[in-house]
């Protein structure tokens, strides 16, 4: 898609010009289509229905109450202490209690199965902030970063536009659920070698995004041992860590590493945000935890272009501290995203739609290939061009999210009332209705 | 040598040590390392020549070798026998591609900044907050002088926090305006319309401001980085009057790689800047094959705190418009003026004004923070004004990487809305930083340092050429290392700000209370 761009009488960067920003992307042009016509189950129940955003709003109460019952966590503190020491200017250290506070929710998230010390956690204004910070300190401009598909749509502009680093796929196939495997580990390394880039790195969502999945213990073993052998990085995009249906279900890499009494740690970092697991993407609160030394210190100096207000963190910490509270949220949300999830994937498979079988975010990966004229990306776009068109449904193609396979789909469904997700189902149970009717009479 | 199993988990180490040496590693290490990356040795190679000038034409004392790092770094390096190019050899006999114990390499820009502590900048930094200065609890610790930070009239803040913002608001507020949900990146319009009031209040009404030509960072530091990104491509530079803050070498440098071409300034015309020296920095960078892009000016001066007059203004403009280059003005400190008969000039005013048309404005971007001006430290917010939109728009885009909370945004539009909270605010802290420069520098002047007459208030440029022996940068860093060390005083030498007369200082004052002053001035009177 062209854009005309008045060319101005100075010259501009090639990253203020280019289209790495990918803002011109189905992804994208969902999105503008529900700015345009967003529902509303009163004024406007017509309208789209937002299923390419993947925020969660199931939770919201919980953090009303908490609030509303800890008055003291939103007065700054006492006067004469708190509000002082707290306006700290240029300090990138962040707040210490802050920090303290972040390492222990972590560690309750992953119920207490591993340890995070308050000193490697490098505070930056969301996950994007730290995905972009650590692909900076991890790669050179022309390196590989090898990230499995489908991934977030996001990361071709995180990753990529300012650092000039490249992402090479490692190719995941619904024949094994798209599972991570040793052999596409090695295709993807040889692959980006052959086109003369250095890898610095492997770039894993865990659970995955759009998959809704976590990547099981045996495959991190895996991923880990690939990434010792060629000595390079590994990242590990927790940052829904906290929306996994059951505790159990979820290995992160820092026990896998406690495991292994920390052995070759230093090549492993973490990235974390509380806009998902706690709905607050508002706040841009993310972090970049590392076990590498170096990369803490440098990630902490180049977090000043990438701060969090005092205020938002004097607030959390709080909020974060009180172990009583995060143990109740993190319990009854994970509760809630499952029942959401199962009235999705039931609702989706009355209508005759089979979803990958997930456990963990706001969303489902559908499975629409069926219903493909032909297996390619174009009958993929004209399903989801009609899917938004007639059924007035916003969702994500997998093509947006690089996936090898045409005729998945990524389908939101934490950011909408109980009453809007049943709306929602209806119209794509007529439209599938629809669509068989149509068929059959084709037949005839 | 192999690291043993040690729990990283632990503490980090933090680096430490001065050794301006060092910067010599970095570029050599790109070269060594950089694997057919052109772009990287295209940026690399004019700053390995760079220093070794640098090395070659300066005559230093060996310094001791840095205290050496963990065992996973590579092996320390002796420091050079005087000429460079014995050095080059040596050096690349020792590095090896990937590290000599296998560890997984970072980048070469993430090595740059692992070099930095080199800076006394950032030792200054760092020994304060590890070691700071408090009245009772520990008087003995470092008096920071070094951090640009108005602490003044925190109290003002505080009062009109505790008293506006209850819980019960706040919910109301995160529910009704969905202010946790994802809102624009480059911030709200409520807040773009407060600040461009705002903006348009400090020129005294003389410039009105478009909101929707200001974008909202996390801070100054993001919105030059961010303008460096849109205005340059890797290796390309940036004129920057000299001394200038010590932060920009970061901003520019550390994740943009682009270059700094420094424009000195002399204290015989009070540091002006002059259209001769302009060119003059230009031309040295042609002649290094190094694309100009732009000018980065700050205004009111930092470090030096003076305002440009508008014929200076005008003469950068003419010489953007002749060599077809951006121009940065970063007016973040313009604010509080000490003294009302030197008056500031916004490059916007220069812009906006009638006789503006042979000046293109699509050229100017004018940087504004809110943290130093309303005393709001912590709060991290900086805006862009641009009247380019394709630099608006690609910014608008890039701020997903540095956004303000909507937290902060929503407390800042009820304080800006409260006009007369503003109008009290201003002229109390004006008067405050007026009578702590008028005590501090009028104490300096007993202790016989003369500062730059600036109209900036919260810090000054003070004048040590007369203690420092010998007369150079060596004897510069002495006279900083012994306020460090023997009196605990942290100051920024010129030298950090690549000042090209030696012996000026920036101290800050505004991070102290009146109280302190006298132990600050009988510290430093010690050591002179």
């Amino acid at each position: 898609m062209a854009i005309d761009i008045v060319q101005p009488t100075v010259g501009l960067s090639k990253i203020a010009v280019s289209e790495t920003h990918g803002e011109n992307s189905p992804y994208f042009a969902g999105w503008k289509a529900y700015d345009e016509n967003p529902y509303h189950e009163i004024h406007n129940p017509s309208g789209v229905i937002q299923m390419g955003l993947a925020e969660n709003q199931v939770s919201f109460d919980l953090l009303e109450e908490y609030l509303e019952s800890h008055q003291e966590a939103t007065s700054w503190g006492k006067k004469v202490s708190g509000f002082r020491e707290n306006a700290l200017f240029q300090d990138y250290h962040g707040l210490l209690a802050f920090r303290k506070a972040m390492a222990s929710f972590m560690e309750q998230v992953r119920g207490g199965k591993a340890k995070f010390n308050p000193k490697r956690v490098v505070l930056t204004a969301g996950a994007t902030a730290a995905n972009e910070l650590l692909t900076f300190i991890l790669a050179n401009p022309g390196d590989a970063l090898l990230v499995p598909t489908p991934y977030y749509p996001g990361f071709d502009r995180d990753l990529r536009w300012r650092t000039g680093v490249e992402i090479v796929p490692i190719h995941c196939e619904s024949s094994n659920n798209f599972q991570i495997t040793p052999e596409a580990l090695e295709s993807a390394y040889d692959h980006a070698r052959s086109m003369g880039m250095k890898v610095q790195g492997v770039l894993i969502t865990n659970p995955s995004n759009p998959l809704g999945a976590t990547i099981q213990r045996k495959v991190l073993e895996q991923i880990l041992d690939f990434v010792t052998r060629k000595n390079i990085h590994l990242v590990s995009d927790e940052i829904y860590s906290g929306s996994a249906f059951h505790a159990d279900e979820f290995a992160s890499i820092a026990e896998i590493l406690e495991s292994r009494n920390y052995q070759d740690a230093e090549r492993c970092h973490i990235v974390y945000s509380l806009s998902k697991d706690l709905g607050l993407p508002g706040f841009r609160v993310g972090t970049v935890y590392s076990y590498n030394d170096q990369v803490v210190t440098t990630a902490r100096r180049m977090s000043s272009f990438t701060l969090i207000s005092s205020q938002t963190q004097f607030l959390l910490a709080s909020m974060l501290s009180n172990k009583e509270f995060t143990e109740k949220y993190i319990k009854i949300n994970r509760e809630r995203l499952r029942k959401r999830y199962e009235m999705i994937v039931n609702g989706l498979k009355k209508a005759g739609i089979e979803c990958l079988k997930g456990n963990a975010g706001l969303f489902c990966w559908m499975n629409l290939s069926p219903y493909l004229k032909e297996a390619t990306r174009e009958s993929e776009l004209e399903i989801w061009k009609t899917i938004m068109d007639e059924v007035r449904l916003n969702i994500s193609p997998g093509s947006s999210c690089r996936c090898s396979e045409p005729g998945w789909f990524r389908v939101c469904f934490a950011n909408m009332s109980e009453e809007t997700l049943e709306v929602a189902l209806r119209r794509l149970h007529e439209f599938m209705d629809k669509r068989r009717n149509e068929e059959m009479s084709l037949l005839y | 040598m192999k690291q043993k199993h040690q729990n990283p988990n632990t503490n980090p180490t933090t680096s430490s040590g001065v050794t301006t040496d060092m910067r010599v590693i970095v570029p050599l290490q790109g070269l060594v390392q950089g694997g057919g990356s052109g772009l990287v040795l295209g940026s690399i190679i004019p700053c390995a020549l760079f220093y070794f000038f640098q090395l070659y034409f300066k005559s230093k004392n060996p310094t001791t070798p840095p205290p050496s790092p963990s065992s996973q770094q590579p092996p320390d390096i002796t420091p050079p026998p005087a000429g460079g190019l014995e050095r080059v050899q040596s050096i690349r006999s020792i590095w090896s591609p990937r590290g000599t114990n296998g560890q997984a390499q970072v980048s070469s820009r993430a090595s740059l900044v692992i070099k930095q502590p080199d800076s006394p900048y950032y030792v200054g930094l760092e020994k304060a907050l590890v070691d700071p200065y408090h009245g009772l609890r520990n008087p003995d610790g470092i008096i920071q002088l070094g951090l640009d930070e108005n602490k003044l009239s925190l109290d003002l803040v505080e009062d009109w926090i505790m008293t506006h913002t209850k819980c019960s608001t706040i919910c109301q507020e995160l529910q009704v305006n969905g202010i946790t949900n994802y809102h624009p990146y480059d911030g709200i319009s409520d807040l773009k319309m407060a600040v461009a009031g705002f903006m348009s209040q400090v020129t005294e009404g003389r410039v009105l401001f478009d909101p929707s030509n200001i974008i909202l960072t996390s801070g100054v530091s993001p919105a030059i980085e961010m303008l460096v990104f849109c205005l340059s491509d890797i290796g390309n530079a940036f004129l920057v009057p000299s001394p200038y803050s010590p932060d920009l070498d970061r901003d520019i440098k550390w994740r943009a790689g682009v270059e700094i071409i420094p424009v000195p300034c002399r204290s015989s015309d009070n540091f002006t800047l002059s259209t001769t020296s302009l060119n003059r920095a230009y031309n040295q960078a042609k002649k290094r094959g190094l694309k100009v892009q732009g000018v980065i000016i700050s205004n009111p001066s930092n470090p030096v705190g003076n305002s440009l007059t508008r014929e200076t203004l005008y003469d950068l403009l003419d010489f953007a418009t002749e060599k077809n280059l951006h121009v940065i003005a970063n007016e973040a400190l313009a604010g509080p003026t000490n003294d009302k008969n030197l008056e500031f000039v916004s490059l916007a005013e220069i812009i906006n004004s009638q006789d503006s048309e042979e000046y293109d404005r699509k050229r100017v971007h004018i940087i504004y923070g809110l943290s130093k001006d309303v005393s709001l430290p912590g709060f991290e917010v900086g805006a862009v004004y641009s009247f380019n939109q394709t630099v608006l728009n690609a910014s608008k885009k890039l701020l997903r990487f540095s956004s303000v909370s909507s937290l902060s945004q929503r407390l800042l539009v009820s304080m800006f809305n409260d006009s007369r909270f503003v109008g009290d605010f201003i002229k109390i802290n004006r008067e405050r930083v007026e009578r702590m420069s008028d005590l501090f520098v009028g104490g300096l002047k007993n202790l016989g340092i003369n500062c730059m007459k600036t109209s900036h208030g919260t810090y000054c440029w003070a004048d040590m050429s007369a203690f420092i022996r010998p007369y150079s940068e060596k004897g510069e860093l002495e006279l900083w290392e012994k306020l460090l060390n023997v009196v605990k005083v942290n100051a920024t030498p010129g030298s950090c700000c690549h000042c090209i007369e030696p012996g000026w200082f920036r101290f800050c004052f505004t991070g102290l209370t009146e109280s302190e002053i006298p132990v600050v001035l009988e510290r430093i009177g010690k050591v002179l």
